[in-house]
């Protein structure tokens, strides 16, 4: 066993105790907590497999967050309130049930996915980040304008949605249900990078030509890696609404794409449970530092400095090793 | 603990009738762009905790960085483990959107110390939720009673394109009786107004209403004053409170601007406020100060009525508003939301300072339009 | 819409495009000389809004914190080059955006720590207030046609630097040849931070000239800077020319569409819904001129490389 294997069962382990121990101590808001650490690392894993193995530095990654929690907080504003989501050609009624909600977000972020990537995607490097922002801004400003569902506002849904078998509203058992998410898409990501398709994106980002040598298209690898990064991103927009009950033309602001960005690099870009050491250090930070003073954003500063300038792997590489991950 | 704390205040009833603990919780914004509204309204509401003076209240200050996230984040963590009794102190209309509804619904009581969005005032009004300062139309109601009883006949009128851009225009347009010169939603966020100046000026208009809350009000304000259209300007308090006129200058002076509040409203409890907030923070207090103070001590009156784990007694504490306003007279309408008069002020230089003074009433013991909506 | 108000809109556009400009030739310096994304560009604009309000409220001289906000801005730049950035050059885009971030979450909440939370004032010189009557009867701000020409004299200026002096002719070799110049015995290091520094004094000029007819507060810098960015992304990462044109693409484009588009849709839905989504669609049209840039021309109007 490597380092890096020791460490994440660690944080694995520890995404399972801590909670336990929330539980059984009648600590409700460490769950949430926790519960908000593991939906942000949901959406940096999507982000990591865009920017660690295809080397996409997307600053728009914020739009999928969105659309993923504006599918759920259109379908159940619609149920809550006994609309309908369409009334013509078709009769489409709105849902609190996850399982659809989810397939929902999974569908509207990966044609968002697709038309954004296939855009973007003829432009690289500085280009392509500022590309991405750009549309990140454009959904931003639509979000707010968009009076139908609440604008600037943003909407409330009452009451968590539901999923079959279990209480949502019950912190651990909707703690849970986004821990399986997050193991499922980390399982999928260990085996997306082990596929052919995973190594043949890899050589993209390094050896563009060798793969066109090869008959391979590059920028197709690119895209699919995007679709899959932003569906990915896109559901942990949905359960993040789902977490706050919430959203707001905020889930796409610029800022969040950045922080979502800042999660990938805090972990480790590229290692597989980069985001999730990420994640859980920016929740830990954010909790405890805004507990010491107003000015934590200056602390946050310095330490997000000290990573970039001193500890190139991310917390990952600081405690693993810089050993690069074996393909 | 709950529980023991409900034992002991039971067995303590028949010694006074409130004897709980209360524990408040403040969310409010104390960094970033918008903080200087969310200090006052925290310094406001502890002036009168602090002259209180009573041990048996708890309140826990949180800053929520005006994102709508983080202020729900920090609505589960006081009500989950710091098991607070009522929330307070929210700024903006959407972050109380997204804490308000879940908190009333976990059976807490919410006291606003600003928003007041439509939406909880009609269809969405609930028992345990009061909003002590406004309904969020009545100072654009006000504004535009008064533009009609100043005699102007074609009013341009602006506002950002996002939801309370939206209710402001169509609460002024709700008691305003002339012609419109011009309607224009501007961005949310935007610095620079000469286009819209220009169309002013180019509109034949007699009067311009304008809602730009925060730092849009600052550049209107400066950018309008240089362009030489020198029609009256009317708006609501929000961009003529005493922090945002320091930074405007002489630009302002002069503009009319519809409030709940003023520091020379002349009663004994607002002397008394003003002169304790300026001894005790070195500064004049805004609005946003004087509705925390307001809040606070609405909560202190209900707490010597009633015990606050018995909602319906609580709840009818704070209805009755059995407290001394700085606003003067103040009761709630169905609703709970404010019954109270909207003022006329004019900014003028006291000295160095710029601050208002009160100069008519715009519209008197005014509640709100949704009062009939809400089903309680 | 008579002409006088199609004129004057025109004139608002253009200013608006002369101090995306400033902002935006100091970032499009800085990436083509050194290769690096500076998100913290938007802090140096606040950094000179904050020294020009703070040394005009203790001077009451506008000269004087003109000056101060050039000096503030072009200092906090050197030091941050030194101090953070000439670490970066090196690195990837993805840790200069992470780096530079960082920077902006020290630069907002420091401001905030040392200047309060409210925001300060910051007054047009008496000189310059008012308006002036212009040929054809336009009514315009005498300030406002002041912006226009010292934006316009900066980049007079800018274009004579760099073809026309000797540290001109290093920054466009850096820029083509950095192995070169250091074998010429250019000190290379000491170039960066001059080009650096001159980045960031035009972006605090930008801020202290804006912060007069504007509200000078934390975070005022970060709405310009995404503006800079996608001006300097549709003339060309790295071209002064095509910052320029880009920087009056997107004033123009974000002011007459703003105006001209509601009154357009008046013409086929009602005023109030028109005026709405006007204002909506106006509010992401510089964000689709950008797109489509990109798309016709992957590295912008001017851009050499990507």
């Amino acid at each position: 066993m490597t380092r890096e294997t020791l460490f994440n069962a660690a944080l694995l382990l520890g995404l399972i105790a801590v909670p336990a121990w929330a539980v059984l101590a009648d600590e409700p808001f460490t769950i949430t907590l926790a519960t908000r650490a593991v939906i942000l690392a949901l959406a940096a894993a999507g982000l990591n497999i865009a920017l660690g193995i295809g080397g996409l530095v997307s600053l728009g990654h914020a739009v999928f967050f969105g659309i993923g929690g504006y599918a759920m907080g259109i379908l159940a504003h619609h149920a809550q309130s006994y609309t309908n989501l369409m009334d013509w050609p078709f009769v489409i009624p709105g849902t609190k049930f996850m399982p659809v909600i989810w397939l929902v977000a999974i569908v509207t972020s990966a044609l968002a996915a697709l038309v954004i990537g296939i855009l973007s995607l003829r432009t690289t490097g500085a280009y392509f980040i500022m590309i991405t922002l750009a549309f990140g801004q454009m959904f931003f400003y639509f979000a707010i304008s968009w009076s139908a569902y609440g604008g600037e506002d943003g909407m409330s849904i009452y009451v968590r949605n539901s999923f079959p078998g279990l209480n949502t509203l019950v912190p651990i058992q909707f703690y849970g249900l986004c821990l399986a998410m997050l193991v499922l898409v980390l399982i999928f990501s260990a085996r997306l990078r082990r596929a052919p398709f995973g190594l043949a994106l890899n050589a993209a980002r390094q050896v563009p030509a060798r793969l066109e040598a090869v008959g391979m298209d590059p920028t197709r690898l690119k895209l699919v890696a995007f679709v899959i990064s932003g569906v990915i991103t896109g559901l942990a927009g949905a359960l993040f609404a789902d977490l706050n009950r919430f959203v707001s033309p905020s889930m796409f602001s610029w800022q969040f794409s950045g922080e979502i960005m800042i999660l990938v690099i805090l972990g480790g870009v590229g290692r597989l449970f980069g985001p999730v050491a990420g994640a859980v250090t920016f929740v830990a930070l954010e909790h405890f530092l805004g507990g010491i003073t107003e000015f934590w954003h200056i602390i946050l500063g310095l330490l997000l400095l000290a990573v970039v300038l001193f500890a190139r792997g991310g917390i990952t590489g600081l405690i693993a090793g810089k050993e690069v991950r074996h393909d | 603990m709950k529980k023991f704390l409900m034992a002991s205040a039971a067995t303590a009833l028949l010694a006074s009738a409130a004897a709980a603990d209360v524990k408040v919780g403040m969310i409010t914004t104390l960094s970033g762009g918008g903080a200087s509204l969310g200090i006052d309204t925290r310094d406001g509401f502890m002036l009168a905790i602090e002259a209180a003076g009573r041990s048996d209240i708890e309140v826990v200050i949180e800053d929520d960085q005006q994102k709508p996230d983080i202020a729900v984040q920090l609505a589960d963590k006081m009500i989950q483990s710091e098991k607070v009794d009522v929330l307070t102190g929210i700024v903006w209309s959407n972050l109380a959107m997204a804490v308000v509804p879940a908190a009333t619904a976990q059976g807490l009581f919410y006291l606003s110390t600003n928003a007041a969005p439509a939406q909880l005032a009609g269809a969405g009004c609930n028992a345990n939720y009061f909003a002590i300062s406004y309904q969020n139309d009545n100072l654009h109601e006000g504004a535009g009673a008064y533009v009609a009883q100043a005699g102007y006949k074609n009013t341009f009128i602006l506002a950002p394109n996002y939801p309370a851009g939206h209710d402001s225009l169509n609460g002024f347009k709700r008691f305003y009786t002339g012609d419109l010169a011009g309607e224009v939603y501007t961005q949310l966020g935007q610095t620079d107004y000469a286009a819209e100046i220009a169309q002013i000026r180019a509109s034949g208009a007699d009067s311009v209403f304008f809602f730009l809350p925060g730092g849009m009000g600052i550049s209107f304000l400066k950018q309008y004053a240089d362009s030489g259209v020198d029609l009256p300007l009317v708006g609501p308090a929000f961009s003529f409170d005493q922090n945002i006129l320091q930074a405007v200058g002489d630009a302002a002076v002069g503009v009319k601007n519809s409030s709940t509040w003023s520091k020379d409203l002349d009663n004994a409890a607002n002397a008394a406020f003003v002169a304790a907030y300026q001894e005790k923070y070195g500064r004049l207090p805004s609005i946003y100060a004087a509705q925390g103070y307001d809040t606070a001590n609405l909560l202190l009156s209900a707490i010597d009525k009633a015990d606050v784990n018995d909602d319906a007694a609580f709840g009818a504490a704070l209805k009755a508003a059995d407290f001394a306003s700085v606003r003067g007279e103040f009761s709630f309408a169905a609703n709970n939301h404010p019954i109270q008069n909207v003022y006329v002020r004019e900014v003028i230089k006291e000295g160095e300072i710029f601050t208002n003074k009160i100069v008519g009433t715009a519209l008197e013991d005014h509640a709100n339009a949704y009062v009939d909506e809400c089903k309680m | 819409m008579s002409t006088i108000l199609i004129l004057e809109q025109v004139l608002n556009g253009l200013q608006f495009g002369v101090m995306l400009f400033l902002m935006a030739a100091g970032l499009t310096l800085i990436f083509g000389v050194m290769g690096l994304i500076n998100l913290a560009h938007g802090s140096l604009y606040m950094v000179g809004a904050f020294a020009a309000a703070a040394v005009a409220g203790l001077t009451g001289s506008f000269v004087l914190a003109l000056i101060a906000a050039l000096a503030a801005a072009a200092l906090a730049g050197a030091v941050i080059e030194i101090a953070v950035i000439r670490r970066l050059y090196n690195s990837d885009h993805l840790d200069q955006v992470l780096a530079t971030f960082a920077l902006i979450l020290i630069f907002s909440e420091g401001t905030r720590w040392v200047f309060g939370s409210f925001p300060l004032f910051l007054d047009i010189p008496a000189a310059l207030s008012g308006p002036v009557t212009l040929p054809g009867g336009i009514q315009y701000p005498l300030y406002r046609l002041t912006l226009i020409g010292a934006g316009l004299l900066v980049a007079l200026g800018l274009w004579l630097l760099i073809e026309r002096t000797r540290i001109g002719i290093q920054i466009r070799a850096g820029e083509n040849d950095r192995e070169m110049i250091a074998a010429l015995g250019v000190d290379i290091s000491k170039l960066y931070t001059l080009v650096f520094a001159l980045g960031a004094a035009l972006a605090g000029l930008a801020g202290a000239l804006v912060g007069a007819i504007q509200s000078v507060q934390v975070g005022m810098g970060e709405p310009v800077l995404i503006l800079a960015f996608v001006v300097i992304v549709i003339g060309g990462i790295g071209s002064i020319k095509g910052a320029f044109v880009g920087a009056l693409l997107v004033g123009l484009t974000d002011t007459l569409v703003g105006i001209f588009l509601p009154e357009v849709l008046k013409l086929f839905m009602d005023a109030a819904p028109a005026t709405s989504a006007g204002s909506s669609i106006a509010s992401m049209s510089i964000y689709i001129l950008m797109s489509l840039v990109l798309i016709w021309r992957p590295s912008g109007l001017f851009g050499a490389r990507s």
